[in-house]
This record gives C-alpha cells, sequence and structure tokens, in this order.
C-alpha cells in the first residue's frame, strides 16, 4: 500500500490535474474531500498541509506537498514504470517537455483559469459573469492557441511525439471551457481541436469526469 | 571544450535574469546574445523561429532551443549538475528534496510572480516608458503580495530557505522581481518588515551570482 492520499475534491481543476496522474499511473489513492464552501481549506489542519489554503495537499508516506504541477511531476517520475509514461527518459525530450509545462502554467491557464471561473464556475455559484473579463481572456486565450496550432502541426502532442503531464496539465480547464462559449476558440483550430479530442477521450479523464457526475 | 550557451535577450528583463542567475551558479560558460526589442526586434519572424510568443528569453545550447525562464533553468541544473552549485536543483538522490524544490518553484510561478510582476512592471517600468498607472491594479496587487509574503514569513521561520536548508532554484526565481521591488519602488517595506522574509531577502539577494547580474543590469 503506497499510502497516496490527495486532499481536494474531483471538481477543483488543479486537484483533478493530480487525480488524473493517478489514474494515468494505475496508482491506488485516497481521495480526503474538502469542503471548501465550508471553508476547510482555511482551517489550521488543512493549512499545514498547504500553507497557501489550496486545493489539492499530497501525502505519500511521508511525503507532503502541494502545487498539482510539482505534485503531479513527483508522482510521474517516482513511479515512472507504473502505467502511462508522462515524462520522458532522454533529457533533451524532457528538456522540450519542459518548456511546455511551462507554457501551460505561464501563459495558457491565467487565461484558461480566468475564463474557467467567469464561464463555468460563477453560475454554479450563482454569481454574475462579466463579459467584458470574458472578452479581454478569450483575447488572450486565443494569442495562447495560435502558437498550439501551429506547435500541434509539428508535434503530435504538445510536449513531443507522446501524450505526457505537459497535455494532461491542461485537461481540467479545458473540459469546463468545451462547456461554454470558449470552445469555438478550440473548435476553430483544426490541430488544437484534433487534439482536445484527443485528450479529453482518454480513459483515465472519463473516470474523472465520471466521479464529479455522481456527486 | 564545449561551445557556450546561448541566452537571447536584455540583462534588465526579469526573465532573463533568471536564467542568467542559474548560469552564474552553476558556473557554465555563456554568451548574451542582444535583442532589440525597441525596435520590435522579438516579433520579427526570425526571432518568433525560437520564441513563437515573442517574448524574453530564448536559449540554445548545441542542437536544443527552449524558452520559458524556469524551464531553461530547470534544463541548465539537470544538464550541468556536476559543477558549480550542486544543490541547486536536489542532489540528484533524494527525490523528497527535489520535491520540495519543485513545489516552492511552482508557488513562486503561481503565486508570487502574478502579483510581483504586475507591481513591478506598474512602479517600475511604466514611469520609465511613460505610461500610465493603474492605481486599481497596484492595490489589489498589493493586497495579494502580503499575503503571499505572509505565508513565506510562516514558512521562513521554519526552514533556512523556502525549499529547506539549502539555497534552491526555488529562491533564485524570486530575485529578478524582488530586486526590482525592493530596490526601485516603495513596495521594499512589504519584505523588510517581515523579519523572515527580511533575513532571507538579504541573504539570497547578496550572493556573487545575483551581485553580478545587477552589475550586468546596470551598465546595460
Amino acid at each position: 500500500m503506497t499510502g497516496i492520499k490527495v486532499h481536494g475534491n474531483t471538481l477543483s481543476t488543479a486537484a483533478a490535474r493530480v487525480l488524473a496522474t493517478l489514474y494515468e499511473k494505475d496508482l491506488e489513492f485516497e481521495l480526503v474531500p474538502i469542503d471548501m464552501r465550508a471553508g476547510e481549506h482555511k482551517t489550521e489542519a488543512f493549512l499545514a498541509l498547504n500553507p497557501f489554503g489550496q486545493v489539492p495537499a499530497f501525502e505519500d508516506g511521508d511525503l507532503q506537498l502541494f502545487e498539482s504541477r510539482a505534485i503531479t511531476q513527483y508522482i510521474a517520475h517516482e513511479y515512472a514504470p507504473k502505467g502511462t509514461p508522462l515524462i520522458f527518459p532522454d533529457s533533451k525530450k524532457m528538456a522540450i517537455l519542459s518548456v511546455w509545462t511551462e507554457v501551460e502554467a505561464q501563459k495558457f491557464d491565467p487565461a484558461a483559469s480566468k475564463l474557467t471561473f467567469e464561464l463555468a464556475i460563477k453560475p454554479m455559484l450563482g454569481l454574475v459573469t462579466d463579459f467584458a473579463v470574458v472578452e479581454e481572456f478569450e483575447a488572450k486565450l486565443g494569442i495562447v492557441l495560435d502558437v498550439y496550432e501551429t506547435r500541434l502541426g509539428r508535434s503530435k502532442y504538445l510536449g513531443g511525439d507522446c501524450f505526457s503531464l505537459a497535455d494532461l496539465h491542461h485537461l481540467p480547464t479545458t473540459h469546463y471551457l468545451m462547456g461554454t462559449q470558449t470552445k469555438k476558440l478550440f473548435e476553430c483550430r483544426p490541430n488544437v481541436s484534433a487534439w482536445v479530442a484527443d485528450i479529453t477521450a482518454r480513459p483515465a479523464w472519463k473516470k474523472i469526469v465520471a466521479m464529479r457526475n455522481t456527486h | 571544450m564545449a561551445t557556450p550557451v546561448k541566452v537571447y535577450g536584455p540583462p534588465v528583463s526579469t526573465a532573463v535574469s533568471r536564467v542568467l542567475a542559474c548560469l552564474l551558479e552553476k558556473e557554465v560558460p555563456y554568451q548574451l546574445i542582444p535583442v532589440n526589442m525597441s525596435k520590435g526586434e522579438h516579433k520579427m519572424p526570425e526571432y518568433l523561429k525560437i520564441q513563437p510568443f515573442g517574448q524574453v528569453p530564448a536559449f540554445e545550447d548545441e542542437d536544443i532551443s527552449l524558452f520559458e525562464s524556469r524551464s531553461i533553468c530547470r534544463y541548465i541544473c539537470e544538464k550541468y549538475a556536476k559543477q558549480g552549485n550542486k544543490d541547486l536543483y536536489g542532489d540528484g538522490d533524494n527525490p523528497l528534496v527535489k520535491a520540495s524544490i519543485d513545489q516552492w518553484l511552482e508557488a513562486e510561478g503561481q503565486s508570487f510572480s502574478p502579483p510581483s510582476s504586475v507591481l513591478v512592471f506598474q512602479l517600475a517600468f511604466a514611469p520609465r516608458m511613460k505610461l500610465k498607472q493603474d492605481q486599481g491594479a497596484i492595490r489589489q496587487n498589493e493586497e495579494k503580495l502580503k499575503k503571499v509574503l505572509d505565508v513565506y514569513e510562516q514558512r521562513l521561520g521554519e526552514s533556512q530557505f523556502l525549499a529547506g536548508d539549502k539555497f534552491t532554484l526555488a529562491d533564485l526565481s524570486h530575485l529578478p522581481n524582488a530586486h526590482y521591488l525592493v530596490n526601485a519602488t516603495d513596495m521594499g517595506e512589504l519584505f523588510t518588515s517581515r523579519e523572515n522574509v527580511g533575513r532571507w531577502w538579504s541573504e539570497i539577494s547578496s550572493r556573487d551570482s545575483w551581485v553580478k547580474v545587477v552589475g550586468m543590469q546596470e551598465t546595460a
């Protein structure tokens, strides 16, 4: 028993990033629910696991980690031989993969998260969408997706020839956006559209979507 | 003798300076190639081939071409693991050490960088570029940065550096934005008024590698 625990919930994009990785790697884990509406992520007990008071927090035996992209890197390296390979053993290929995980973190996510909040999360919470913000961030996301369109014309997946963390990290926010008006930005770019269809069809990702629907 | 690596961009750029600090820590010979941003060189087709977002830095090492400063730093640490500062990105043996560094490097990228970048631009660069400052953005991001520094204050009371007891990439990554905030704006007080953060800032900013980078910024 590996003793892996994820503190969070399936609706959180960051927690979903970690869960997708665990499913891809066929690893057993326990999901410890964190009730954010009740402010559980701001309690002392949780802050001891993540001082920023954000989900997810992660444990593997004695190791405690936060920041979803650090957690996925740890899992992908520590359990490299198990399940789907999510990193590359070749150091040059790994360097390229690392470029595109940073692009997701620094370019894609800021715009995509903002749009996810306005168009997918706010309606769930009964809040009003700010369409001026939507317009601003759809323009920003469009610029990023233009770069992706070119990249995916030369490379089957963002990080290289095979599916990797660089693609996986996009799943949670992309999934939400495909259920909103922003899907048009993905659909109008053929390479991006094909890539989204491919990565969202992966069984590991479908497990997470199914988990959300049963709650 | 290996060809020096190439870094494209001006040292005054926060992202370029992040890479330069890492190269100096690792004692990796490099060639700094100027990019004339005032003439729009970073948006021209030749440059976009090596950095499709039209930003600095770009990086080349023999046949590999990279961008995104934090990923360039990770590459430098992995490839040149056996030289210079060997603790910068873990010692290669212990995955827990590396995981902790990645955790705080992500915290820098996701929590420290967004508000500090806005403040650096609004307070240090906008005046020089004769652009109007956005007071609302300044106030909002100052509040965000305070919350992040409160977390750092607690952490740095438990641990000498962010990831543990050694200076690592996680600390290094903060140098560029923090330097401008402390030296070119009135936000320095956010760092110096917090005892542990102040102590940490003083230690990391006085490292030879960073002092050299600042020298390069000042003579640029």
